[in-house]
């Protein structure tokens, strides 16, 4: 060690000895003058983790809820509302559970809260409730005629476009807007009860087309085709769409 | 002949050797940055069923309730795209907004399919926010969240530009990132988040990945799977079920 | 809650086409992001100039030598200014000392930072000043002795064995500092080539573009800075040396200019999932400081210009006409290179990793993320150098002439 530090000029030696102090002033700092918790990731994330765990909670869940009301509960568990979190219409209601005198969660009454789930919106998954709120009852408050706890509907609707609005919608431009939707489906009645268990059936045949659209056909003004060639081992509905046949 | 058989022994040895190092490097190179999983403890697991959603966002508006995150329409922790494919041309997407008045329609071309994408942080098994985070602000807790230490975060927006899905935002009462946690203080309640909560079509679901029987357990069995950017490598934990090919 | 920024993100709501992510309204990293790697390739490319002169023994450039180091170390004191105002929590910086993350490009950069600056540049300086320092504090009288002094470590071996140590140490410290000025900008590079999520950023060749526009604004700077100062100290150009400069510049920017078309055919040509969004980025958002201010006028333009200068005698004879030809390529070269650092940082962010949509950026003037401050920026490098060529002069011509001209 010595005989390099001998042969080094007195001016590398001074600028190796800025260098040390420099280093070592900075191990000493980083080493002994930092408390770890500035410098260990480990401390940092289960502080981290402690401050998460510790955040206040808004929602109290639906166990929460069934602790008082538990009528209500009993009520909503028969109906079609019976997954739906009483906190997704109330609103959180942590609040409420502490203080449950004072602090009343609110109760969507007007008729801007419902249709935020039931206005009809193609987007939205096949057979999902939803209604036009411009023509479905205008000006009447939903629970007027439904119990959000129990929201089946005061009659079971006797149209399809009740909750078949996508189709309805397309239907009604197509050449098949005069056909009732009995002509070609077989509705059980258990399917207004039911709607998910209970499915109407589809016309299965090439035959059952045919009645109108095959050469053989008596009525008029449908377009014919030659069942035996056209399409051959096809289902109709599989390259043309019932609901608006003229569609490619 | 027997020296060379030694040497080819020993060059072989040492390949193999060599080789071995390199591979576990390697292997050794992702997992920095990253906080060990335990195999027994819990790991969080989200479910969507994008055939449940029906944009309601309640979700979305439950979220930045219990978590505080700005009202504004620039921040968020979770959030719905509507998609709506049309017969030709490119996919229209929106996001939803929370209010409300209904999603205005946009028919202006013939849709062919439309639906609802909710959206929230994969936490990812591959954080790539973890990975560039420079001062260790971010991380992967043991069962599986990626948390944010607001104490430590400098605000530097690394992260944000390394996140995939664009869940993370700049909190603007804080300065630093900010994403989804899981509802990890609701978890540690066993509580679920907010998001789960209040969801009305149970699209929504959050379970241990580890557990035999979870909620996730049975969403992983009963589902065709998909995660979002599977060539990014990141192996989300959100899984998502019936999700169209146009969703990215 | 700042209500000015939100206000700002309103007003880009109506400038979006398609669709982003809800969270990719804000452009996170603005026109500061923008400086700093232009900053940093500065300190790159002025280093690798100096080190041509001590490494490749290029005779001709030395008069640029000094310059380009301290030009080198003046736009590296600014370099992590631009870095740390722009953070959300700017007094946490120290934090990426304390717990630097391995796996963070960016948490790398303290180091990179401090090994470059202490061990490259300072001590290059030091060891290239130390015998002008003794001199000049022997011989100077009031502050500028002490200042001397101190600077030299008060350090008074001249003897011709310490000199050749000088010399010696010099040598080492350039070799060490080529690949180090080559990290220095390659990891910066790297900070945006790393990003798998953000495919304008995601390139092997990211690094090394970098690198090469280093290398050429850095040059491109030092030989405008040198036109412009030594003539303002009373000298004359030294036309050998800027045409060499000048050379090697043309070098640098044929690669730079070879390495950003391999990037794009190869983009092109692979047609990836993104190819559409970065096409509409490129034809929409920035195709006036992407196609005309970098590729047109940053690069082809110059080009042009060196090669007529190169291949014309007229252009070659006449010094009056080839300062003035030099003077516009340089300029242009300038702002081509910022606008390649723009068009990245700032092109990056604008289309939505959804692949479907496009933000918009807003330049502000005031405030941080603003203009004005950003002038003040990239004026700050040239006062501190201004500070450099008086205590540390450059020229030994003009050493010991008395100077009345501000540097």
């Amino acid at each position: 060690m010595k005989k390099p530090l001998q042969n080094m000029p007195e001016s590398a030696l001074r600028l190796v000895t800025v260098f040390a102090v420099f280093i070592v002033g900075t191990i000493v700092v980083v080493k002994f003058v930092i408390p770890p918790r500035f410098k260990d990731t480990k401390i940092q994330w289960a502080d981290t983790v402690k401050t998460e765990v510790a955040k206040p909670v808004r929602y109290a869940g639906a166990v929460a809820c069934t602790e008082c009301h538990d009528e209500i509960v009993a009520e909503k568990k028969r109906g079609y509302h019976r997954d739906l979190s009483c906190e997704t219409c109330h609103g959180p209601a942590m609040a409420h559970t502490e203080d449950p005198d004072n602090i009343k969660p609110s109760a969507p009454r007007d008729r801007k809260f419902c249709p935020v789930c039931h206005t009809f919106n193609p987007s939205r998954p096949r057979g999902f409730p939803m209604i036009n709120p411009v023509a479905h009852n205008p000006m009447q408050a939903c629970f007027t005629c439904h119990n959000p706890h129990d929201p089946k509907p005061p009659t079971v609707p006797r149209e399809c476009s009740a909750c078949h609005g996508e189709i309805a919608r397309t239907l009604s431009v197509s050449h098949h807007v005069q056909l009732k939707c009995t002509t070609c489906h077989d509705v059980p009645s258990r399917h207004r009860v039911s709607p998910r268990v209970v499915k109407p059936t589809k016309p299965s045949s090439r035959d059952f087309c045919g009645k109108c659209h095959g050469q053989e056909s008596p009525y008029k003004g449908s377009p014919k085709i030659d069942l035996a060639t056209h399409g051959e081992k096809y289902v109709c509905w599989q390259c043309h769409y019932p609901h608006l046949p003229e569609a490619e | 002949m027997m020296d060379r058989r030694s040497f080819l022994k020993k060059l072989l040895s040492a390949l193999a050797l060599s080789g071995g190092a390199l591979g576990g490097f390697l292997r050794g190179v992702p997992a920095w940055g990253q906080a060990k999983e335990e195999p027994a403890g819990k790991l969080w697991g989200f479910g969507v069923s994008v055939d449940k959603c029906i944009g309601c966002a309640r979700c979305v508006v439950a979220c930045k309730t219990e978590n505080n995150v700005p009202k504004e329409p620039f921040f968020y922790r979770t959030w719905v795209e509507r998609y709506m494919i049309p017969r030709t041309g490119e996919a229209v997407v929106t996001n939803i907004h929370t209010g409300l008045a209904p999603e205005e329609e946009i028919p202006s071309r013939p849709i062919f399919r439309s639906f609802f994408v909710p959206k929230l942080c994969n936490q990812c098994a591959h954080p790539p926010c973890v990975q560039v985070c420079p001062v260790g602000a971010t991380f992967s807790t043991d069962d599986g969240v990626v948390l944010v230490n607001d104490k430590t975060c400098i605000g530097c927006r690394y992260c944000i530009q390394a996140c995939p899905y664009g869940a993370r935002y700049l909190h603007p009462a804080t300065d630093t990132a900010d994403k989804c946690t899981f509802c990890y203080h609701r978890l540690d309640r066993e509580l679920l988040p907010a998001c789960v909560e209040v969801c009305p079509t149970q699209a929504r679901v959050i379970g241990d990945l580890n557990s035999p029987a979870s909620p996730m357990t049975r969403f992983k069995r009963m589902n065709k799977i998909f995660v979002l950017k599977p060539n990014l490598n990141t192996e989300p934990k959100v899984l998502y079920a019936n999700i169209d090919g146009e969703v990215r | 809650m700042n209500p000015a920024m939100l206000e700002k993100l309103r007003e880009i709501l109506p400038h979006i086409t398609g669709y982003i992510y809800p969270n990719e309204i804000e452009v996170h990293w603005g026109l500061l992001i923008v400086v700093y790697p232009y900053i940093t390739g500065i300190v790159a490319g002025a280093f690798i100039l100096a080190s041509l002169v001590k490494v490749f023994n290029v005779k001709e450039v030395q008069p640029l030598y000094r310059l380009a180091l301290l030009t080198a170390l003046a736009f590296l004191l600014v370099a992590p200014l631009s870095l740390v105002s722009h953070l959300g929590h700017p007094f946490r910086a120290y934090e990426i000392f304390l717990t630097p993350q391995t796996s963070s490009a960016m948490a790398m950069f303290g180091f990179v930072y401090a090994w470059y600056l202490m061990v490259v540049l300072l001590v290059e300086i030091w060891f290239d000043y130390r015998k002008d320092m003794i001199v000049w504090g022997q011989e100077e009288k009031g502050v500028m002795k002490h200042v001397h002094r101190v600077l030299s470590l008060f350090s008074k071996d001249t003897s011709e064995e310490a000199l050749r140590f000088d010399n010696r140490a010099l040598k080492v410290i350039t070799i060490i500092g080529i690949p180090s000025a080559f990290l220095l900008h390659g990891y910066v590079g790297f900070i945006f080539g790393s990003i798998k999520a953000n495919p304008w950023w995601s390139s092997v060749l990211m690094p090394i573009v970098f690198l090469f526009s280093a290398i050429v604004s850095g040059i491109a700077l030092v030989i405008l800075l040198y036109m412009f100062i030594y003539p303002m100290m009373g000298g004359k150009i030294d036309m050998k040396c800027v045409d060499k400069g000048m050379s090697f510049l043309f070098y640098a920017v044929i690669v730079d200019f070879s390495l950003e078309f391999v990037d794009f055919i190869h983009r092109i040509y692979q047609s990836e999932e993104e190819i559409k969004i970065l096409g509409e980025l490129v034809m929409n958002k920035i195709f006036f400081s992407l196609v005309i201010v970098q590729v047109l006028m940053g690069m082809l333009f110059p080009l042009g210009i060196l090669s007529a200068i190169k291949i014309f005698r007229r252009f070659r004879e006449s010094e009056e006409l080839r300062k003035m030809l030099y003077f516009v390529s340089l300029i242009l070269i300038q702002g081509g290179i910022f606008a390649t650092r723009w068009n990245v940082v700032i092109g990056g962010q604008m289309f939505s990793k959804s692949f479907r949509g496009l933000t918009t950026y807003k330049m502000e003037f005031g405030g941080i993320e603003g203009l004005l401050y950003t002038l003040a920026l990239l004026a700050l490098p040239l006062v501190i150098l201004a500070v450099f060529l008086k205590v540390l002069p450059p020229w030994k011509e003009f050493a010991k002439a008395p100077r009345e001209t501000e540097a």
